[in-house]
This record gives C-alpha cells, structure tokens and sequence, in this order.
C-alpha cells in the first residue's frame, strides 16, 4: 500500500465516522460540527485526487460561510432533538427501502467496476496517472467552465440570482407598525436639528438667580 | 517546494539521509522558524500597541520592565511578562460551560491563523509551501478562524459570550464577501492566485503596483481587513460597553491570551496580505533610481516588513481615534456599500480588459 493509499484509507474512516457522528448526535451543535468535520475530510480526499480547486472551495464556501450561518441559527433556536425523534419509530420502515436501494447502486458499481479481477478492490480500477507538479487544477476548470460550458455556467448562475431574488422577496415582510432606521436620514442630520441654541441674558450676582435666565 | 540552500547540503550529506526526510526535514524547519518570527513580532505587536496609544492618548504606556535590568529600552520585556503572568493564572472551567468545546475553541482561532503563514512569499523565491493556489487557500483558512469565536461564546454558556458569538458570525461572513470580490479583482490583474506570481505581476516600479489600478478595492480590502479581525473601530465583537467582554468573557490564563495570540496574528497577516496584494510584497518602490544606496533598491524581506509595519500603524491609530460603529451600521457598510462597490469596479476592470488599458491587458479577452 503507497503513502497516498495510506493517507486516503484515514481520511475515508474519518469521514464515515462523522457523517455518522451528523445523524448520530444528540445535540445539534454538535451535529454542525460533525458536518465541519466531514467536509474537511472530503476536502483533504478531494486534495489526494489532485482536486485542489475543488478542495479548497468546498472549505471556503461550505466550511467557510454556510456552515458558520447553520451553526447560527442552530445556536440560535433551541432545538429539542428528542422531541423531533419521537415519532422515528413510525417512519423508519419507510427509511430501509431506501436505504436498500442506495447499498445496491453503490454494490452495483462496484461490482461492474471490478468484475473479472479480485473483487472490491480498489487497485482493479487503474489510477489516472499523476499530472506534473506544474499542472493547474483551477486554470485547467477555469478553461472549460468558460468556453465549452459557458451556457450551463451562465444558466446555473442565472438560476442562483433568481433563487437569492426569491428568498429576499418571500422574506421581506412589510407589516404595519414597523419601526426602521434611515440611515441617510441620521447621517444627513445637522447639529441645528437637535440642540437648539439659547441666548441668555447675563445675571447679575445680586439679582434672584432662581427665577431670571431660565426662560 | 524549495530547494534546500547550499549551507544546510553538507549537513544532510554529512548525516546521510535519504532525500525525503531531507526535504521532510528542511520545510519542518522553515516551518518552525517562520512560526517562531511571527510569534516574536507578535510579541512586540502587543508592545507597539501600548506605547502607540499611550503617546496618541498622551500617556506614556509600559515602561517599566527591563531587559536583564538594562538602562535602555525600558518596558521592552512587558510581553515576556505578561506571557509569564498568563501562564501561571488558572484556566477557569464555568460550571455550566461545554468542557470540551470551551478548551477547543481558543486552538480553533490560532490554528487556522498560524496555518495561513505557510504560503506566504517573504523574499525573492521563499515561501514555506509555494502553493499554485495560494491565495484560495488563505480565503479558506482566514474563514474557519472564526469557529473559534463562534464556539468560544456558545460553549461559555453566558449571555454575554453568546451574543459576542452571534456578531462574530454575522460579521465575518458579510465583510469575507467583500474581500474575496476585492481579491478577485486582483486575480484579475494578476492572471494568477500564486502569491508569488502576484507580487512579480507588479514588478517594474511604484506605478506598477496594484493599488494604482485598484485603489478602490485597495481600500475596502484593508477596511475589511480590520473587520474580518474583530478591530477597532469594528470591535463589536468584543463591545466591553455594551457586552462586557464578548465572547472571552469567561476565559482566563493562557486560553484567553490564545485569543489574543490569534487576533494580533491576524492583523499582521492582514498587514502582510494587503502589502503583498496591492503594494508589491518585498518589491522596492525605488527598484528605477540606481543613484540610491542598494538597500533602498533591491527587494527583499525588508521592503515586506516595512510595509506590514506601516499597515501595523494603521491598525493600532484607527483603534485610538475612531469611535466604535454601531452594530447596524456594520451590516450596513458591509452588505450595502463594499460589495455593490467592489462588483462596480470588477465591471471596470472588464471594461478596461477590453480595450487593453493597464495591467489588464495581461488578461485574453476576445
């Protein structure tokens, strides 16, 4: 077995254990951090692939900023996880079919991938050859993303903006009675709107100081 | 990868190890001594910082603590004392705090902010891990540090330290946008994320450099820069006027000072990527005028120290002269003006690759 074997068998337990660790966990937070975990580990299997764009985006992005936003409103409502766990006893023989079918694809591939040499082997599926150290990744993405598939890219692209558009929409809730800031407003403001300056007349020391020069 | 340098050869030979662990063993000691500079300029960011805003504030600051009791540079050991103080004080578990998440989370902010050191370029052909994809990797390192934060003040079990915990989050993930948008108009110049390859993009001179072309997005990097470190006068975070301490309220001893270890690590690799990015990294502003002695022409380490010292300046004279933003208003210079900016001048920058103006001519378009 290579070091790169070796490197790729730890990083897969790893992953299984906390995608595990995702669905297994009684508190939600704790559920979050699993999911960190396991993207992380995806991210390192994807790195031995020669994957780096890939790798380091799924860090960025997922790890990065909709993690942290999950971790937010996780944190934020508190989630009872035994009372959404109350009823799995009535739904779980509806989870094994599918289960089922999902053991048998994944068996399936590999059964036709390494049928006629020894099987469920990885070593009967020829490794690509490694691309020289100068090979990059991300230039070699970017290439294909914006010429052969512009129009997918600029669809996709079109779809999120709707998607972002949608969400704004569907959540902007105008309701009466509500009390916003603007900011224009309190940046424009001027310092003769809020004191007004006073004249007052000068006392004299002897004269009533109680009733004169307060107007 | 570096090559390992003619003074270190005869060692290895003389050892006769085999050329793995010799490369093995050459990158653990750069790795190691850059990690030691930057604990050490770390060490005297904190110092810099008392003695700054003691003179701005027109107070004089540490000065008491000596080195071995020598007359001069007075207060000049006060980060040695002050690491030795936190290192005897007790690390107080709160009753209702997480254990596990409470202990890890202080690592969680200084690792990443450590980690993100390996691909910087310091001079001419040195970087601990000449990554192709170097400025990718930052983005993704710079964004877990804030877990530890986020953790910090969850796992403390205090309202205080939560709502730290909440601004953080909602902090960080709007100004990162703005900063990724800022550096993808630097890819853009560029054609490259090595960050070697981009400081020799800007080569040729002060005009070359990038912040000419970007100074917008110069701007708001930097700005975001001081956001995305929890700083003055974006501290929010920490709010000691309105929630105490934030989300270190209930830390002490060394797992307080990690936090502290993680955010002035912060500022210097901000520091370091704002120079590296829109002032030309180790290169000479002076590199044209051969009159000049050499050390103000060649480029090299001290043009990148000087540099990071002077944005080091900055952060220590914003923290002293402006006031805190109001969290609102955070948000609303984040979301609302940054990004809508930095998208605007990513259109300029286009439009400029077009006609072939500037560094953008670098880019093939039609």
């Amino acid at each position: 077995m290579s070091f790169t074997q070796i490197l790729f068998y730890f990083f897969s337990i790893v992953l299984v254990i906390s995608a595990t660790g995702v669905i297994t966990a009684r508190n939600p937070v704790y559920s979050a951090l699993w999911l960190v975990l396991s993207f992380f580990n995806s991210a390192i299997i994807w790195m031995l692939m020669e994957a780096e764009f890939l790798a380091i985006v799924l860090v960025l992005v997922y790890v990065g900023a909709v993690m942290v936003l999950f971790l937010f409103v996780v944190m934020m409502l508190d989630i009872k996880v035994e009372e959404l766990r109350a009823g799995i006893t009535k739904y779980a023989w509806l989870g094994l079919p599918v289960a089922l079918v999902v053991i048998g694809e994944i068996g399936s591939v590999v059964w036709v991938k390494s049928s006629g040499s020894a099987p469920l082997g990885l070593s009967s599926v020829a490794s690509p050859a490694a691309y020289a150290l100068d090979y990059s990744n991300t230039k070699a993405l970017g290439q294909l993303l914006y010429t052969e598939y512009l129009y997918p890219l600029q669809l996709a692209a079109s779809i999120l903006l709707i998607a972002i558009v949608v969400a704004i929409v569907l959540t902007m809730r105008k309701r009466p009675g509500q009390k916003l800031q603007d900011i224009s407003a309190q940046v424009a403001v001027k310092a003769s709107d809020r004191v007004r300056i006073v004249k007052v007349a000068a006392v004299q020391p002897d004269a009533d100081q109680q009733v004169e020069g307060q107007s | 990868m570096n090559a390992i340098p003619a003074f270190v050869q005869p060692l290895f030979n003389f050892l006769n190890l085999p050329e793995w662990l010799q490369f093995v063993l050459w990158t653990a000691a750069t790795a190691v001594a850059m990690f030691l500079a930057i604990i050490i300029f770390m060490a005297f960011l904190t110092l810099a910082e008392r003695r700054v805003i003691g003179s701005m504030q027109a107070r004089i600051g540490p000065n008491r603590i000596k080195v071995f009791g020598l007359p001069f540079f007075r207060g000049l050991a006060q980060p040695f004392a002050d690491v030795i103080k936190l290192m005897f004080k007790e690390i107080i578990l709160p009753t209702g705090a997480n254990k596990f998440l409470f202990i890890l989370a202080p690592l969680l902010t200084a690792i990443p902010a450590l980690a993100t050191w390996a691909v910087m370029p310091f001079w001419p052909g040195f970087t601990v891990a000449d990554v192709d994809a170097g400025l990718l990797y930052i983005l993704a390192l710079t964004s877990t540090g804030v877990y530890g934060v986020i953790l910090a003040g969850w796992s403390s079990n205090s309202k205080y330290a939560f709502l730290g915990a909440m601004r953080a989050a909602a902090q960080v993930v709007a100004y990162e946008i703005a900063m990724g948008f800022a550096l993808v108009g630097v890819v853009m110049a560029t054609g490259s994320l090595n960050l070697g390859d981009i400081i020799e993009a800007q080569r040729g001179g002060i005009h070359h450099w990038l912040f000419v072309w970007l100074f917008p997005l110069f701007i708001i990097y930097f700005i975001s820069g001081i956001a995305e470190t929890n700083r003055a006068p974006f501290d929010v975070v920490e709010g000691e006027s309105e929630i105490v301490a934030g989300f270190h309220v209930d830390y002490s001893g060394m797992a307080f000072a990690l936090f502290f270890v993680a955010e002035y690590i912060n500022m210097i690799l901000i520091s370091a990527l704002t120079s590296i990015f829109f002032l030309g990294g180790w290169l000479s502003p002076f590199a044209e005028m051969q009159s000049l002695p050499a050390i103000l022409t060649t480029s090299g380490l001290h043009w990148l120290v000087f540099k990071i010292c002077f944005f080091l300046f900055c952060f220590l004279w914003f923290r002293a002269t402006f006031p805190r933003y109001r969290y609102d208003q955070i948000m609303r210079l984040g979301w609302k003006v940054f990004i809508p900016l930095t998208l605007v001048w990513i259109t300029v920058e286009a439009v400029l690759a077009i006609f072939r103006i500037g560094p953008f001519a670098r880019l093939m378009v039609g």
